[in-house]
Parts: structure tokens; C-alpha cells; sequence
């Protein structure tokens, strides 16, 4: 139990002492996007082949370091050798060679002599003060929090600081909510805490819906007491005695996680009663989510807290005043909370020194889709889509052309080439129709259609409407129904107007940010590409070859050297042909699912695609 | 510290336990809750509805999850989960007739540098084309 900040440092003091700075050690990633690629049997490779060789060597299951397009990720220490793809074949290897004999594994870089992570373009380029610490942490040691530190900045709020002092450097810090809406966090802590009222909530908003997006997971996953340290320090600002975790059930690890830091901080009494001698109690537990898109929306999250389906109420009253059974609560994002800590310990002006005029500090981006480098990027606010898609993504993948970004996760929009000079922060991305949302980064090349783009999200956003208020239900329902027929070849003249105008109503009778914000991907993509709508409607051609339903295979007899790759990983036994033979597609049997196309070798190139004009006979 | 929680505030946990445990929520589970927690069945019948994660049907021997986030659509998630229909003979939130395979579309599963991704029984299976899907699924039983 640590009973006063002296303590705290002291075990801080104790536990660094303990470690070995010199001494070898494996970190392993352990975020989902690694253990998807095999990281659990690498890091248990690891342990069987450090026991095998008798060798002193700590094996870390790290937080997640953001670079999920190379992994499982594997840093030895303490040169800081970086290796990526590592497999279990390469255990035994990177064992004996490059912790027993400081030899480095050329195959195993980022490229030829890029031996540390810091040399890698795609960390170069970023400012990782949030997800940097994740490949430091075991997430479930409490240990390694508190030996970088962790736990100084609640030290310091709870002896150093009155609670309004607290609210005060959050404001200067000028910090904005990074769940999507952008809004003051200090201003929003300043209306919970001067809120009349008793118990005060406060919850960290983990229910991380966009697709697309994985940030809060990571820091979720990766460094869950930087969330818990934060979310306690606003807690004492506000005046809150509990707060809740709302996590989707679907990340089981973050779930897992968050449950062992809660339990490990409350076994140090770092939370409970009297933390840290200060006379501030509080507590948290888990809550996890069900699977409803909408509860993200803070009141919808409220009810489905109190158990009820989440449909949102209109605001005003807001939760600061009328929240969780009726109480002020304050409700932040988890990269909010995970940027409190920051801004106490290192104070505002630290802050501040990140970013825009409006928008301060730095900001996670997931970068996925059509990139060559997926990930999660962490830049300070101001930087350009073009440096986050070229310098760090590496740009578009098998030498395709880029043809748009759509951020902020199926209420935002999509930016084209023109548009990839503008700095991202809050308010220019709104001006170029999209919004900074959560920090969903979707690249799209040639091949996206951006009418199926706007069709793909309507649809997603008619099944995750509650139905409460009609402008929503029936409004999104009606626009998906007409870009499902634009992407299927129904479209008719008149309907990119009627398109416009449905989105006109239903942004402006909508219930809540939901329906407010779901004609966005609509209209941004009349906005930069009405071509391609024209395209549907008027030649039933999709420029993309995206559309299904518009797109058609054909073998060209000349190109076709009966190779029969296409004709053996047919989907539907649609092509016929045999070795040496030109191979025939039967259009009647084609379920264009673009297979043949995607393997036809290059150099044959014989598979064409045929969008608005038929197929040669 | 004891939290103010209401009891009823715990259905939805209770929920995603038996869902978890019975991979589906029966009648008389739903009938039990609302019993135990004194909520009348028709609120417990609201919820368990009203979210994705539960399911009012038995499910199969085999979960198949094909992630339709934005990165997986844009690299061709739709074609996959054709296939999938295809080769399974059911839709999306349906189980087939033999309960081998229960099918089902989820937002995205956050390991997006692998789309396509499907997942079944919980094992992430990543860069799926159309053909190597159905390759997949031809080994289960």
C-alpha cells in the first residue's frame, strides 16, 4: 500500500534500482493487430529458447508501438535493435546471435542498416508523446507504469494542486476532446465541477465504434494506467467519488487488461480511500458495451451504463448537469484521458507547444486501407494528410494511383489529392467537408469507388441507427436506398438532387450527432466527385470498377496464354479452358468477384475489366 | 467504497455473460433475468434486441466473422463475404441447417493492416482473397 507521494517515489526508486539497465531484453508487441499475426507463439518461443540456452534475459509482452503493418514487432534492449515480421523459426536465431553475440539480423530490419525503431521513416515522422511509452509497458505490470514514472502526475494534482487549479491548467492547456466533437475539455470539467449535485461520474468513453479506427484500443490495451491516472485526476478536479470504464465487449484484451490495472492499483491504494493521504476517495469499475454503434454518443452511453438500450436524448440537459442516474458526470474519450497525465506533469505550456492555434497537443491516427504502412500514427496537430500518407504510410501500394483520405469514420468525409496540403487539426478538416473524428484515416486508390464509399457507410450508419427520431431513421435509410441503386446500375437523373436534399433534412432534424452527421460521407463525396455519380447514373459505369453490379470480366484471347492460374481460383467455375488453351470466362456464371484480375501474372495481363460498355461477344 | 449502483443497471452484463457462456440467449434465460433482477421480461426482451452482441437463436459449431470495416471494404471485403454466403448457403445473422456455420458481418475487428480479415471461432484470418476464403473454409467439420 503506498499511503503519500514520498512512498510513491520511493517504490518508483526501488523498482528502477532492481532493473538492470544493461541487461538484455525482448520486447514483443502483444497488441491485438500483432497477436493476430502470431505474436503469442513468438513470445513464448522467446521464453522457451531464453530458458533453453540458462540465459538471464527478461522476455516483455509490450503494448502495442503502432506499426501493425510489419508485425509481430520484437525490440531487443538494450541496443534497441528493431526487428519486424519476426516468426518462431527466427527465435532461436535472434537468441543466439544477436542478444548472445550483438550481431544484428539484416533480414529482420526495417531495411539494411535502420537498426533501431527511431530510424524507421514511418516512426521518424512522428511525435509519440501518448502511444510512445506502449512498447515499454507490460500492460499488466503495474511495475513498469510506475517505474517510468507513473502515478507522479496524481501526486502532484492531489498534494500540489486544488482541484480548480486542476481544471484551470487543463484549460490553459487548451486540450479538445478526442472522441470525435472537438469541445474544450477543461470548459466541459469546469460545468461537472461547478454542477450542483451528488455523486459526480465520471467515465472514460472507450466504446470505440468507427471502423476503421483502433487508437483507443491500442492505449487501452497498451498503457491502461495512463487512462486510469488521468480519468482519477479529473475526478478529483471535478469533484467525483466513481468513475466507469465503458469498453466494447469486443476488445476482450483491453477489457482484460483495464481489469488487471484497476485491481493492481487498488491493491497499491491507488484508489480506494484516502489516496495517497490526500483525503480523495474513488473507485472505478468496467462496464462493457454490447455492441451498439450510437452509444458512443454520450447519452446513449449513459442509459446503456444504467442498463437500458441506448437511445439518445436531447441535449441540453447535458451530462455535466443531468448524467448518469440524473448526476453530473463528465464523459471523455480515452486519448483525452490519456493526455491529462501529460499536461500535469509536464504543465500547460508543454502542451501547448504542440499544434495548431486551435488545436494543441498531438493526435493518434489509425492510417489504414490502401497504404502500404497500416498503423497507428501519432503526429501533433497542423501536420498535412500529405506527410501522414507519403512520409509515414509510405503512400499507395502495387503502384497505384491515390484518390482520396476519408477521416473521422462514417460521420466524416473525404479529402482529395487537392485538398492534401491542408494541416490536420479540428477546423481545417471541417472546412474541407470532413471532420477529425476519432482519427479513422481510410486511404482510398483507383480501384475505390467513391459512390460504393458513401453507399458502404449509409449502410452502416441505417443499421446503427436506434430508430428513435425519424429524420434519421427514414433519412439515411432513403439515401442508402438511392446509392444502392446508383451502384447498382438503377440510378436515374435527378437523384445526386434529391441525394442533397435528403441530407439537408436529415442533418438538420436530427436527434442526435449520429443522424446530424451521417449525410457527411454523402455530400463530400458529391462535393470532390461528382463525376463519378454523373458516371453511374448517366453510362451505368463505374470509373472505379468497383461496383459489382456494373463491372464485367473478359479474357482477352490475344494476352491469354492458358496459364489456368484464374481458372483454378475461380470462385464461381465460371472459366473454362484447359493448359495452353485460352481460357473463356461465361459471364452467366460470373459473380465478379475479381479474383482472375487480381491473379492474372502481369506480364500476361490478359483479364480486362469492362465498366459501361459490353463485354466482346 | 461501495458503488450507488442500481441492481438493474447489471442486466446488460448479465447478459453478455450468458451470451458468452450459452453462445445465445433462450427464453427461459431471458425469463430468469428479468425474474432475478425484477425488471419485467418485456425491458429485458428490449435489450436483448436492441444490441448486436446477443443472439435470440442457437448459433453452430463454427463462428464466422467477416470484418466489414472501412479498410477491409476498401480492399475487398463484400467479395469475401460473397463467397462466404456462397459456400455456407446463409446470410449474415443466419446458421445453417445442419448447425456447422453461423455467420455474421462485424464493424471491424482493429487489426486492419491484415484485411480482409474474417475470423472464425476467434482466430483472426488475415489478407483473405476471395479464393483462399473459400479455400479456408472447406477444413472445417
Amino acid at each position: 500500500m503506498i499511503s503519500s507521494p514520498h512512498e510513491l517515489e520511493q517504490l518508483r526508486r526501488e523498482i528502477v534500482s532492481r532493473r538492470d539497465p544493461a541487461q538484455a531484453r525482448v520486447s514483443v508487441c502483444a497488441g491485438a493487430g500483432c497477436l493476430a499475426t502470431g505474436a503469442a507463439k513468438v513470445i513464448s518461443a522467446f521464453h522457451g529458447e531464453v530458458d533453453k540456452q540458462g540465459l538471464q534475459v527478461e522476455v516483455k509482452a509490450t503494448g502495442c508501438p503502432g506499426f501493425c503493418e510489419r508485425g509481430p514487432i520484437v525490440v531487443i534492449e538494450p541496443e534497441e535493435t528493431c526487428y519486424l515480421q519476426v516468426q518462431t523459426k527466427d527465435v532461436a536465431e535472434i537468441v543466439t546471435k544477436t542478444i548472445q553475440q550483438q550481431k544484428v539480423l539484416d533480414r529482420l530490419l526495417y531495411a539494411k542498416d535502420v537498426r533501431k525503431e527511431a530510424e524507421i521513416p514511418f516512426y521518424r515522422h512522428q511525435e509519440r508523446n501518448i502511444i510512445g511509452n506502449n512498447r515499454r509497458i507490460d500492460p499488466k505490470s503495474i511495475e513498469d507504469y510506475l517505474a517510468l514514472g507513473g502515478y507522479a502526475a496524481l501526486a502532484k494534482a492531489l498534494t500540489q494542486m486544488k482541484p480548480e487549479q486542476v481544471v484551470e491548467e487543463v484549460k490553459k492547456s487548451q486540450l479538445r476532446g478526442r472522441g470525435g466533437a472537438g469541445f474544450p475539455t477543461g470548459i466541459k470539467w469546469e460545468a461537472a465541477r461547478n454542477a450542483p449535485g451528488s455523486p459526480k461520474y465520471v467515465i472514460v468513453n472507450a466504446d470505440e465504434g468507427d471502423p476503421g479506427a483502433f487508437m483507443d484500443r491500442a492505449v487501452l490495451e497498451g498503457n491502461p494506467h495512463s487512462i486510469l491516472e488521468g480519468l482519477m485526476i479529473g475526478a478529483y478536479a471535478i469533484g467525483a467519488s466513481h468513475g466507469y470504464v465503458y469498453v466494447r465487449q469486443e476488445y476482450p484484451l483491453a477489457l482484460e487488461n483495464i481489469g488487471i490495472a484497476i485491481r493492481a492499483a487498488r491493491e497499491h491504494g491507488l484508489l480506494g480511500t484516502n489516496i495517497l493521504g490526500s483525503r480523495f476517495d474513488f473507485d472505478v469499475k468496467v462496464h462493457r458495451g454490447a455492441g451498439a454503434f450510437v452509444c458512443g454518443e454520450e447519452t446513449a452511453l449513459l442509459l446503456s451504463l444504467e442498463g437500458k438500450p441506448g437511445e439518445p436524448k436531447p441535449r441540453p440537459p447535458y451530462p455535466a448537469i443531468r448524467g448518469l442516474w440524473g448526476k453530473p458526470t463528465n464523459i471523455n474519450n480515452v486519448e483525452t484521458w490519456a493526455n491529462v497525465p501529460l499536461i500535469i506533469n509536464h504543465g500547460a505550456d508543454w502542451f501547448t507547444q504542440f499544434g495548431t492555434a486551435k488545436s494543441k497537443g498531438t493526435k493518434i491516427f489509425s492510417l489504414v486501407g490502401k497504404i502500404k504502412n497500416t498503423g497507428l500514427v501519432e503526429v501533433p496537430m497542423g501536420v498535412t494528410l500529405r506527410d501522414i500518407v507519403y512520409k509515414i504510410g509510405d503512400g499507395i501500394p502495387k503502384g497505384k494511383k491515390f484518390k482520396a483520405v476519408q477521416t473521422g469514420g462514417p460521420a466524416g468525409g473525404c479529402i482529395p489529392e487537392e485538398h492534401l496540403d491542408i494541416p490536420v487539426d479540428f477546423d481545417e478538416l471541417l472546412k474541407a467537408g470532413a471532420i477529425m473524428g476519432s482519427g479513422g484515416m481510410i486511404v482510398m486508390d483507383e480501384d475505390t469507388c467513391m459512390v460504393d464509399v458513401a453507399r458502404y457507410f449509409l449502410n452502416f450508419l441505417a443499421d446503427e441507427s436506434c430508430g428513435k427520431c425519424s429524420a434519421c431513421r427514414e433519412g439515411v435509410k432513403q439515401m442508402h436506398r438511392i446509392l444502392t441503386d446508383i451502384t447498382e446500375g438503377r440510378g436515374k437523373a435527378g437523384d445526386i438532387e434529391l441525394l442533397e436534399d435528403l441530407a439537408f433534412t436529415t442533418r438538420n432534424a436530427s436527434l442526435c450527432a449520429l443522424g446530424r452527421s451521417a449525410p457527411n460521407p454523402v455530400l463530400s463525396t458529391i462535393r470532390y466527385f461528382r463525376d463519378e455519380y454523373e458516371a453511374h447514373i448517366r453510362d451505368k459505369r463505374c470509373p472505379a470498377y468497383g461496383c459489382k453490379a456494373l463491372t464485367r470480366y473478359y479474357i482477352e484471347p490475344e494476352a491469354c496464354e492458358g496459364c489456368l492460374l484464374c481458372l483454378k481460383n475461380c470462385t464461381s467455375e465460371a472459366i473454362t479452358g484447359s493448359r495452353k488453351q485460352l481460357h473463356v470466362i461465361d459471364q452467366a456464371k460470373c459473380n465478379q468477384c475479381g479474383t482472375c484480375y487480381d491473379i492474372c501474372p502481369p506480364k500476361f495481363g490478359a483479364v480486362k475489366r469492362y465498366s459501361g460498355e459490353p463485354v466482346p461477344a | 467504497m461501495r458503488s450507488p449502483d442500481h441492481e438493474e443497471s447489471e442486466l446488460i452484463q448479465i447478459l453478455l455473460d450468458i451470451q458468452k457462456e450459452e453462445h445465445w440467449l433462450s427464453k427461459e434465460a431471458l425469463e430468469k433475468v428479468a425474474a432475478k433482477l425484477n425488471v419485467p421480461l418485456s425491458r429485458v426482451q428490449h435489450v436483448a434486441t436492441f444490441y448486436k452482441a446477443f443472439s435470440l437463436v442457437p448459433k453452430g459449431r463454427h463462428e464466422i466473422n467477416v470484418c466489414m470495416g472501412t479498410a477491409c471494404h476498401v480492399r475487398g471485403a463484400p467479395r469475401v463475404l460473397d463467397v462466404v454466403q456462397n459456400l455456407t448457403g446463409i446470410r449474415p445473422g443466419e446458421t445453417d441447417g445442419d448447425m456447422k456455420f453461423s455467420l455474421d458481418t462485424v464493424n471491424c475487428l482493429g487489426c486492419c493492416a491484415l484485411g480482409p480479415v474474417i475470423e472464425v471461432d476467434h482466430e483472426q484470418l488475415g489478407k483473405l482473397a476471395p479464393s483462399k476464403a473459400a479455400e479456408l473454409l472447406k477444413k472445417y467439420d
